[in-house]
């Protein structure tokens, strides 16, 4: 075996009293592509943030490429070859995919930026990654997915020795991600070094070929991923075992009552001819690639933009939703998939992001009773485990899974009988995960009902009661829960019409 | 835990860091003018003080809202003027009893915010480019509406001059600072005690995800040009007690005053965060340094660079306040 890329031992690191890192070891090696895993606030973050020289470490050793490093500052890491794809992208949403990756490292002739030069190197950087992406295009024009690979591009760019991925599929297609497994595969046989952080064991067991696991800022250990399971793994991360098995019926007796029905809707090219209905208790599971029209339904459908055709009745009524304002009172919430952009306001304590759609019941004679909603929220706050100090913690500095019960929290206590949860665990911890599947399935023994829009196949046959799943803006299939497989639900979200 | 609540939720008028550092400054401001000019000390001054803290006073409160919504307001002063010109025009040449030219001065006012709120919340039109178009056009129609004829509203011993006690009574007691206190208390609950406040706020913070709770983001906005508007009447109102005379053409900077003195109090130009009694202690700030320069022998033009340096310094003050906590 070669040499050591990168070995971190014994590194601690405090915030004040609160030791975030209790002696942790990491070793890489050219060419391995070694996962970090471990539930949100295990210490992963902190631990990359030293290694690129964010945070100063109290304690440890860090040696790359054979050398002592203690790295000040992350410029000099980067020049180094250590390069991050973070999970939250960090783009001039204005500025094209050329002038994105080269950023900072312009040909300059003159004074003036010879453009020319980075679109040729961004065209052969995405030929060599068999990336379709125009260089010239604008980043606020790309998907989700494609920016990603775009971040990859940049740090492929930068001759980078060591690659740290956080959570690089979380918003990528099935497709996307084989693509991106591809590259990686790439990456590892030109000898370079892969740090791969995510939550999801698929993946981990497909491509890494160790593991460290973190719990609480100590170090569990490091296996070899082809010697454990996914139970094994999951055990170590939360010292308990946690079962990812899919539902096997539906749990909505067949003549339950029909809470929502949409006909015809259409939405530009984006959502074309979509019509499905929805039971009380029950949960339909929206599936496809990304791209394939299902958050737009869902958007449509709550008036957060306009719908060209369509009909929408709700328990058996016709409904006019012309905006959001009008979904909410038809009884209808929507969690976001970006629910630090699109559902939250982050500035703003738990308790007045809870009662945000439900602030008439929480007034009167039109002032806002204080008392009132702090009662209310300090209950769901504890009955939903919102791990926070008090209600009026704000809630930027809450974790991501406590963020998504924060907006779940938002919708009951509006008392919607319809939720549609957008990716409802994207970037959630495994724990966090379980609970919010816990009050999903609590919220339709209520009675409530539920659209749930996800990416995750294992998610999408655990909790629904159907499947509906789309491709290119259209319907291509539904399957009751007990005929539903993977292979049957890829079928269908590749069900492209030929023009 | 039940302190906690109580400490963050009694917090309609509670003095954040910057309120209590532009208070620092306001005292000492006063404080230095006080001992270099023994002139200052008479209570004529403080009168003339509160004389222009009036009129700017309530043009701060109004776009107080508007500058929470993350918009700006730039129609402030001139509109204000247009609003007292109409009102003056129409009791001259109509012979309108008093109470009514006031309320036609704060309706004049209001539609112009509510031209504002339509611009920006139907048409989409970005704040900016929408009131520098509503400013110029009340500046056009003052002049055409009054022919460019100076207005004159009536004195104080004419039988329509009752309303001048509304802000100083004839010994110089400036009671219209009672006014002013009225209004920044009932405007301060407003925005921290009602649904139209809260959602103000919250849209001025993240736009979207207010949307997306079920909020009809467009007519919170509206709502706040309309606010704005209907303090840039009051303003007028203000304007006309105080100084009787007005020119047409006139007016144009009273809106930076204005939004000098929000910013100084604490108010965050990105929206989101805002304070009253912020927007207050920056109002007395400029009309300290208004009346005060001249009597340390500041000529006018010192004391527009002293403002703009004011200004820097309590935005720097703000950016830095960030930087450290994190």
């Amino acid at each position: 075996m070669s040499s050591t890329l990168l070995e971190m031992s014994g590194i601690e690191k405090s915030f004040g009293t609160n030791k975030v890192l209790k002696g942790v070891n990491f070793e890489l090696m050219p060419g391995e592509v070694h996962a970090l895993m471990g539930e949100n606030g295990a210490g992963k973050s902190t631990l990359m943030k030293i290694l690129t020289g964010i945070h100063k470490r109290n304690a440890g050793k860090v040696a790359y490429m054979g050398e002592q490093k203690e790295y000040t500052d992350p410029k000099e890491s980067q020049l180094d070859g250590i390069a991050i794809v973070h999970q939250e992208l960090n783009m001039m949403k204005d500025l094209t995919v050329a002038e994105n990756i080269y950023i900072g490292r312009e040909e300059v002739n003159k004074g003036f930026i010879n453009d020319h030069v980075a679109i040729e190197k961004t065209e052969q950087l995405f030929e060599r990654l068999k990336v379709n992406i125009s260089p010239t295009e604008k980043v606020d024009h790309l998907t989700v997915g494609q920016q990603q690979m775009v971040e990859i591009a940049k740090a492929i760019s930068m001759d980078a020795k060591l690659i740290v991925f956080d959570e690089p599929t979380a918003a990528l297609t099935e497709k996307e991600i084989n693509e991106l497994f591809k590259i990686i595969e790439d990456l590892r046989k030109k000898g370079i070094g892969i740090i791969y952080i995510s939550h999801r064991m698929n993946e981990i067991k497909k491509i890494t070929d160790r593991i460290t696991v973190l719990r609480d800022g100590e170090y569990i250990g490091t296996v070899l991923t082809e010697e454990v399971t996914k139970d094994e793994i999951i055990n170590m991360m939360v010292g308990r075992s946690l079962s990812e098995d899919p539902k096997q019926r539906s749990n909505v007796s067949p003549n339950a009552e029909e809470v929502l029905k949409v006909v015809g809707l259409k939405v530009g090219n984006t959502v074309i001819d979509v019509s499905f209905n929805l039971k009380k208790g029950e949960i339909v599971g929206f599936s496809g690639l990304m791209g394939a029209g299902r958050t737009e339904v869902a958007r449509a459908i709550f008036g957060a933009d306009k719908r060209d055709h369509g009909d929408i009745y709700i328990n058996g009524k016709q409904v006019n939703i012309r905006n959001t304002h009008d979904a909410v009172k038809h009884g209808i919430g929507y969690l976001s998939e970006d629910r630090r952009r699109y559902g939250l306001v982050t500035g703003f304590s738990i308790a007045d992001n809870v009662v945000m759609s439900a602030l008439s019941n929480y007034s009167s004679n039109g002032i806002i009773q204080d008392h009132k909603v702090h009662q209310e929220s300090e209950k769901y706050r504890r009955k939903m485990k919102v791990k926070s100090t008090s209600s009026t913690q704000i809630v930027r500095s809450l974790s991501g899974g406590n963020q998504q019960k924060v907006v779940i929290a938002k919708w009951l206590v509006r008392d919607s009988d319809i939720i549609i949860f957008d990716e409802p665990t994207r970037g959630i911890d495994v724990g966090a995960k379980s609970e919010i599947y816990d009050l999903m399935n609590e919220l339709v023994n209520q009675g409530k009902s539920i659209i749930m829009i996800s990416s995750e196949l294992t998610e999408i046959l655990r909790m629904s009661d159907r499947v509906v799943v789309m491709c290119e803006g259209r319907i291509t299939g539904e399957l009751p829960i007990e005929n539903a497989t993977q292979e049957k639900i890829m079928e269908l979200a590749t069900d492209r019409k030929e023009m | 835990m039940e302190n906690e609540v109580k400490k963050k939720y009694k917090s309609t008028f509670k003095l954040g860091s910057q309120q209590l550092v532009a208070l620092g400054a306001l005292i000492v401001l006063y404080l230095y003018f006080f001992t270099m000019s023994p002139s200052f000390r008479s209570i004529n001054t403080l009168a003339s003080i509160f004389d222009s803290a009036y009129y700017i006073g309530f043009l701060a409160i109004g776009v107080t809202f508007v500058i929470a919504t993350g918009g700006i307001d730039l129609s402030l002063g001139t509109v204000l003027i247009t609003s007292a010109l109409t009102g003056g025009w129409l009791y001259h040449n109509y012979s309108l009893p008093m109470w009514m030219t006031i309320i036609i001065t704060i309706l004049v006012g209001t539609m112009f915010g509510l031209l504002n709120g339509v611009l920006v919340a139907k048409l989409k039109i970005a704040p900016f480019i929408a009131t520098l178009g509503t400013q110029m056009v009340a500046r056009g129609l003052g002049s055409i509406i009054t022919n460019v004829q100076t207005v004159v509203f009536p004195l104080r011993n004419s039988p329509d001059g009752w309303y001048k006690s509304i802000f100083k009574t004839s010994n110089n007691f400036p009671t219209g600072i009672f006014v002013l206190i009225f209004f920044a208390i009932v405007m301060g609950i407003i925005l921290a005690k009602t649904k139209v406040g809260r959602y103000i706020l919250a849209l001025g913070s993240n736009e979207e995800a207010t949307r997306l709770s079920g909020v009809n983001v467009d007519r919170y906005k509206l709502i706040s040009y309309v606010i704005s508007g209907f303090f840039m009447g009051l303003a007028g109102v203000a304007y006309a007690s105080t100084y009787t005379t007005i020119l047409p053409g006139e007016g144009l900077g009273f809106e930076l005053d204005a939004i000098a003195g929000v910013i100084i109090g604490g108010t965050s130009l990105v929206g989101g965060v805002a304070s009253i009694t912020g927007t207050m202690i920056g109002v007395m700030i400029m009309a300290v340094l208004q009346t005060g320069l001249p009597y340390i022998g500041l000529q006018p033009h010192y004391q527009v660079l002293i403002t703009g340096i004011v200004i820097l310094v309590a935005v720097l003050a703000d950016v830095y306040k960030f930087k450290w906590r994190k």
